[in-house]
C-alpha cells in the first residue's frame, strides 16, 4: 500500500499520499463549520501515519487560532464580546478559537502569549494560567512560588472554612461549618472570580507581622490576637445533623418515636430525656450537651420473647435513642419531621455550635503555609507600629525561606498597597505580570517603606523592636481542623464486649494504642513491670479460677459459695491473673477441638 | 611480666591477651599494668548486663537506620564493576537467605607467582568464563533432512584457546553422539530422531554445551588490587568448590557473597562470619552506622542451630520453641494444631508468650525473682 495510513477513531480506513493536504483541509473544513468542532486530525511524520479522532472521552483544550501569524481574534469580535452580541460558540463556528485534542496538539506550535507569536506558530494560548487546574490557579501567584506549596495551597483551599452553599441554612448536611464575617480576598484571580468563589468566600483578610513571639510561634505555630479573635476574626458556627427512622422489621415490628419509658430496657435516666417532646422528638433552640437525647427512639426486642402470663406475648422494646456526640455540645437549630425512601417515618436534628478560634486550630494562606494557633495574645501585649496598627496574626519568619513561598511575601505587600490606595483588589493571577513597581509607589505615596518593612514597638515593654518587621494584609483561611472536634483523653472508660479490651477512637471514648513499636521499647529497657501494666493492668485484666489437677478454668458458684472444676469436680482451684485475651484464647482453642491446659506453678 | 597477664586469664578473653601481648611489648611492667587494667575496665563496661534485651536492642539498632536505607540500586556502566544489590534489596536477601542471590559475586586472587603478571590472569579469567556454543558458533538446522550443521568461527575458538578438535570432543559427549562427518570448520550430526520434537530438543541441548569455564560462572573481570601490587578476578556468577580446587588459585583469598556456598563448602562457622561481613557491607555501603555485635547477633541466631536458617517463617522465627510465640507470629491455626496433635507444652520462657498469658517478661527487671532460704 502506498502513502499514509489513515485511522479513524483507532481503525485503520486507507490510505493517502498527501498526508499533509489531508490533515490541513479537515483542519481547514473544521474550522469553516462544514465539519464538527470535535473532530481532531493529527498527522505523524515520522510513522507516516494521519489520526483523525471524533470519539468521546479524549481531553481537549480550547486556542486562539493564529493564521499568519495573526490571530483569528479581531478587536471587532472582542467589542462585540463586551457588547453581548457574540459569545463562545460564535467564536468556535467562526474559527476564531478551537479546541485541540492530545494528538492534534502534536502538530500544534502555540505561542504562550499574542506578543510571542510567529509566522511560525500556529495557535495562542486563551491565557498562560489554564495550564493550572481549576483550584491551582485559584490561588494568588502560584507562579511566584514553589511547586509543592501550590500543591499543599490546592489542598487547603478546599479545607477552608467559608460559606459553603448560599442556602446552607436549609439543607442539613451530616456536617458542615459557615463563617461568620468571611470576606473576599484582596488578592484576586481571574479565574476565582469565574468559578464564584468570590461571591462565597472562604477567608479573611487580615493585617499579618512575620516576627517572631517569645516561641509561642516556632514550628508554624501562629500567634492570635485576642481582640481580633473578639471581634469575629475566624469566627464559624458547626452543624451536625442527627437522623432516625423508624423502621421496620420482619414479623410486623417497628421502631417507634417516642419517650421511653423508665422500665424499657437500657434507660438511660430522667435527665437525658428532659428536652423531649411527647412525640419523642426533642424542641428547636435547646441548649443540648453531650449524651442528651435528641430523638427518643425503641426498637422492638433482638429476639422473641418466650410467652408470657395468659400466653400474652410480653414486649420488652429496647432503647434505641439518637444522642449528641458526648463531646459535643450545642443547641438545637433545625428539627424536620419527614418520610424516608422507604415510606417510614424520618426525623433528622440539626445541632449547631459556635466555634471561636483557640489554641490548636489550624488556619493557612493561600500559599501552603499552615500553621496551628500557638497562642492567644491580648491586644495590650501585641506588638504595635508607628500608626497604633496591631497584627491580626503573627507568623514565624522561619516558615519562608526554605519553602520559597515567594507569592506569600508578594500578597502581602500588594494587598497592602491596594488597601492603602482604596483600590478594589491587586490582580494575583498566574502569569499575569505583577506590576511591582506600582506597588512599591502605591505604598511610598502613603508614607510607607517600599519594602513593607515597618517599626514596630513591644506591645509589653513598650519598648522599639530593633528588627523592622515585614507587615501587611493577607487573606488567611481557617481550615476544618477544630481541636475541639479532636481533643481526646480518657483514664478508665468504656470496653469491647469480646475482649474486654479498650475501645478504639474518639467518638467511643476509646484508649491510646500502646502498639507493637511502644511495646517493644520497653522491652528493650527491661522495664517488665511497667510493661506488664501498660499490656495487662491497664486493660483486660482478670481473675480467673484454674482447676490444680486437670487445667481447667474452674466455676465460681456464688451462689452456693462454692469453687470448683466443672470437668474433674475437685475444689482444688486457684485464683490466677490473666488477661481475659488469653482466656478468650483458651476458649477459642476448645471451640476448634483443642483441649488447652493451665499447669500450675509456684513463683521463682 | 608474664604474672601481669596471668591474673586476668579467664577474665579477658584469649585473644585479647595475646593481643596485647603483642602490643606491650617493649613496655615497663607498671605501663603494662596500667594498659591491662584500662582494657579490663573497658572490656566490663562493654559487656551487656543480665537481663539485657540484647535482642530487641539488635533489632532495632539496625531497624531505625535501616528505614533510612534507600531502596535505589546503582548499576554500573562498563564492564569492570558488577550491579551488585545494595541497600535494603541486598540485606533482606541475606537475612531471608535465598538460595541464590540475585547476584552472585566472586573475588579470586591468584597465587603470587601468577598474580603479578596481568596477560596470565587475563588467561586465567578466560578459563573461568563459561562459553556456550552459541558463542563460538553457528548451529544450523535443517529439519527436512533431519540434519544439524554447526559452523566454528575459528577467532572466538582461539580467543578462548580451544582448538576445533576440543571443541568437537566436548559436544560429542554432551550430546552422546558420534558427529556424521567431520569437515573443516563443519561438524554435521544426524541424530536419526524421527520426530520433529526429539530434534528440537537436540539442537537446544547442542546450544547450551559449555565448552569450557567453571559451571555457574558467566563472566570473569580482572581488576587491579587495591595496593596495586597484582591483579585479581571479579566473576558473576559463584562455584566456590571449583575454584577452590584449582591450582592457580589463592585459597585463603577467594571470596563469594554465596552465603549458603560458603556454608555448603566450608562450614557453619564460615557462613556466620560471611553473614556478618555482607550485612556490614550492605550497612556501611549506605554509610550507616551500626555497632557491629548487633549485626553479630542477628548471624549468630541465624547460625546457632549448626546450620544457616533464614529470619522468618521458614527459618529462626518458624522453629521458635514455644508454642505461642510461633502462634503469635504468622500460620497461627497451623501451629496450633499442630501443637495440640502432638500435645506439646509450652515452657513459658520467652518473652511473647509471657505477654500472651499476662505474665511478667523474664527480661530486665522480671528477671530477677526473690528467694527465700529456709531453715536455719
Amino acid at each position: 500500500m502506498e502513502g499514509a495510513s489513515v485511522y479513524l477513531n483507532g481503525k485503520l480506513i486507507g490510505f493517502h499520499n498527501k498526508p499533509t493536504e489531508l490533515v490541513e483541509n479537515l483542519r481547514r473544513k473544521r474550522r469553516a463549520g462544514a465539519l464538527p468542532h470535535e473532530l481532531n486530525a493529527a498527522y505523524y511524520a515520522e510513522n507516516d501515519e494521519v489520526y483523525i479522532n471524533t470519539d468521546a472521552g479524549r481531553a481537549r483544550r480550547p486556542l486562539l487560532v493564529l493564521e499568519n501569524g495573526k490571530l483569528k481574534l479581531t478587536q471587532k469580535h472582542i467589542e462585540e464580546l463586551k457588547a453581548d452580541k457574540i459569545g463562545w460558540k460564535d467564536l468556535l463556528n467562526e474559527g476564531v478559537v478551537e479546541y485541540l485534542d492530545s494528538e492534534e496538539e502534536e502538530n500544534a506550535y502555540i505561542a504562550v502569549r499574542e506578543e510571542d507569536a510567529t509566522p511560525e506558530h500556529t495557535h495562542v494560548e486563551v491565557h498562560p494560567s489554564l495550564m493550572l487546574g481549576v483550584v491551582a490557579a485559584c490561588a494568588p501567584f502560584p507562579d511566584h512560588n514553589s511547586s509543592p506549596r501550590v500543591t499543599m495551597a490546592s489542598a487547603m483551599l478546599k479545607q477552608a472554612l467559608g460559606v459553603y452553599q448560599s442556602n446552607y441554612a436549609l439543607r442539613m448536611d451530616t456536617q458542615s461549618h459557615v463563617m461568620h464575617y468571611p470576606q473576599k480576598p484582596l488578592a484576586r484571580t481571574k479565574h476565582a472570580e469565574i468559578i464564584g468563589s468570590n461571591d462565597r468566600p472562604a477567608g479573611q483578610n487580615i493585617v499579618l507581622a512575620i516576627m517572631p513571639f517569645g516561641g509561642y510561634n516556632m514550628e508554624d505555630a501562629l500567634i492570635l490576637n485576642k481582640a481580633s479573635v473578639e471581634r469575629g476574626l475566624g469566627r464559624t458556627t458547626f452543624y451536625r445533623t442527627y437522623t432516625a427512622e423508624e423502621r421496620r422489621y420482619p414479623g410486623g415490628q417497628k421502631d417507634r418515636f417516642e419517650l421511653p419509658k423508665p422500665e424499657i430496657q437500657g434507660y438511660r435516666g430522667d435527665e437525658a430525656y428532659r428536652f423531649l417532646g411527647e412525640d419523642g422528638i426533642i424542641l428547636p433552640e435547646c441548649k443540648v450537651d453531650g449524651g442528651d437525647v435528641l430523638i427518643g427512639k425503641t426498637s422492638p426486642p433482638r429476639f422473641l420473647e418466650e410467652v408470657g402470663e395468659l400466653s400474652m406475648i410480653e414486649e420488652k422494646r429496647r432503647e434505641n435513642s439518637v444522642t449528641l456526640r458526648p463531646s459535643e455540645a450545642g443547641d438545637v437549630d433545625a428539627v424536620i419531621v419527614t418520610e424516608a425512601t422507604t415510606g417510614n417515618k424520618l426525623v433528622k436534628v440539626r445541632v449547631r455550635s459556635l466555634k471561636i478560634p483557640e489554641i490548636g486550630d489550624k488556619f493557612a494562606s493561600r500559599h501552603g503555609q499552615k500553621g496551628v494557633v500557638g497562642m492567644i495574645v491580648p491586644q495590650h501585649d501585641m506588638p504595635f507600629t508607628e500608626n497604633g496598627i496591631t497584627p491580626d496574626i503573627i507568623m514565624n519568619p522561619h516558615a519562608v525561606p526554605s519553602r520559597m513561598t515567594v507569592g506569600h511575601v508578594l500578597e502581602v505587600l500588594g494587598s497592602k498597597a491596594v488597601s492603602l490606595e482604596g483600590e478594589d483588589f491587586l490582580n494575583a493571577t498566574a502569569f499575569d505580570r505583577l506590576d511591582y513597581g506600582g506597588l512599591k509607589k502605591m505604598l511610598l505615596k502613603h508614607g510607607f517603606r517600599h519594602d513593607g518593612k515597618e517599626v514596630l514597638y513591644n506591645g509589653v515593654t513598650g519598648e522599639k523592636i530593633e528588627a523592622e518587621i515585614f507587615i501587611g494584609v493577607c487573606y488567611y483561611q481557617r481550615l476544618k481542623h477544630l481541636v475541639s472536634n479532636k481533643i481526646h483523653a480518657r483514664s478508665r472508660g468504656p470496653v469491647q464486649i469480646l475482649t474486654r479490651q479498650p475501645t478504639e477512637g474518639r467518638a467511643r471514648e476509646g484508649g491510646l494504642r500502646f502498639g507493637e513499636m511502644e511495646r517493644d521499647t520497653l522491652i528493650g529497657h527491661g522495664t517488665s513491670m511497667l510493661l506488664l501494666e501498660r499490656l495487662l493492668k491497664e486493660s483486660d485484666i482478670v481473675t480467673e479460677l484454674i482447676c490444680e489437677k486437670c487445667g481447667t478454668i474452674a466455676v465460681d458458684d456464688q451462689i452456693r459459695k462454692k469453687q470448683y472444676c466443672p470437668i474433674c469436680e475437685s475444689t482444688n482451684v486457684k485464683p490466677i491473673e490473666m488477661s481475659y485475651a488469653f482466656k478468650l484464647l483458651l476458649n477459642e482453642l476448645k471451640a476448634l477441638n483443642i483441649r488447652p491446659k493451665v499447669v500450675l506453678e509456684d513463683k521463682a | 611480666m608474664s604474672d601481669l597477664f596471668e591474673k586476668y586469664e579467664g577474665k579477658l578473653p584469649k585473644k585479647v591477651l595475646v593481643e596485647l601481648k603483642e602490643a606491650t611489648k617493649g613496655l615497663k611492667s607498671p605501663e603494662v599494668k596500667k594498659t591491662l587494667e584500662r582494657v579490663y575496665g573497658e572490656f566490663v563496661a562493654n559487656k551487656a548486663v543480665p537481663g539485657e534485651a540484647v535482642g530487641i536492642i539488635a533489632a532495632q539498632s539496625i531497624g531505625e537506620p535501616g528505614t533510612q536505607m534507600t531502596m535505589r540500586t546503582f548499576h554500573y556502566a562498563g564492564v569492570a564493576e558488577l550491579a551488585v544489590p545494595q541497600g535494603l534489596p541486598r540485606f533482606i536477601e541475606i537475612v531471608d537467605l535465598r538460595k541464590e542471590p540475585s547476584m552472585p559475586v566472586m573475588e579470586i586472587y591468584l597465587t603470587d607467582s601468577i598474580r603479578k603478571d596481568e596477560e596470565k590472569v587475563i588467561a586465567f579469567a578466560e578459563r573461568l568464563e563459561n562459553v556456550p556454543l552459541s558463542d563460538i558458533a553457528t548451529v544450523e538446522e535443517d529439519f527436512a533432512k533431519k540434519r544439524i550443521t554447526i559452523t566454528f568461527n575459528e577467532m572466538r575458538l582461539n580467543e578462548h584457546g580451544l582448538t576445533v578438535e576440543d571443541a568437537i570432543k566436548k559436544i560429542e559427549k554432551a550430546v552422546r553422539r558420534k558427529a556424521k562427518e567431520k569437515k573443516d570448520n563443519n561438524l554435521v550430526f544426524e541424530p536419526g530422531f524421527n520426530t520433529l520434537r526429539s530434534l528440537r530438543k537436540f539442537v537446544d541441548r547442542i546450544h547450551e554445551t559449555k565448552l569450557c569455564g567453571v559451571k555457574g560462572i558467566r563472566k570473569a573481570v580482572v581488576l587491579q588490587e587495591h595496593d596495586g601490587s597484582g591483579w585479581y578476578i571479579k566473576t558473576d556468577g559463584s562455584n566456590l568448590a571449583a575454584v577452590l580446587k584449582m591450582a592457580e588459585v589463592e585459597p585463603s583469598r577467594v571470596y563469594t557473597n554465596h552465603i549458603r556456598e560458603i556454608e555448603d563448602v566450608l562450614g557453619i562457622e564460615a557462613a556466620r562470619n560471611a553473614v556478618l561481613i555482607e550485612a556490614k557491607a550492605v550497612l556501611d555501603g549506605q554509610g550507616l552506622k551500626v555497632n557491629p555485635r548487633h549485626v553479630m547477633l542477628v548471624a549468630d541466631v541465624m547460625c546457632y542451630d549448626g546450620q544457616v536458617r533464614p529470619i522468618g517463617r521458614q527459618g529462626v522465627s518458624g522453629s521458635k520453641s514455644s508454642v505461642f510465640a510461633r502462634a503469635a507470629f504468622e500460620e497461627t491455626v497451623k501451629h496450633l494444631h499442630a501443637a495440640s496433635i502432638k500435645g506439646q507444652k509450652d515452657m513459658l520462657t520467652g518473652i511473647t508468650e509471657n505477654i500472651i498469658i499476662g505474665q511478667t517478661i523474664p527480661v530486665g527487671t522480671g528477671l530477677v525473682k526473690l528467694g527465700m532460704k529456709q531453715g536455719k
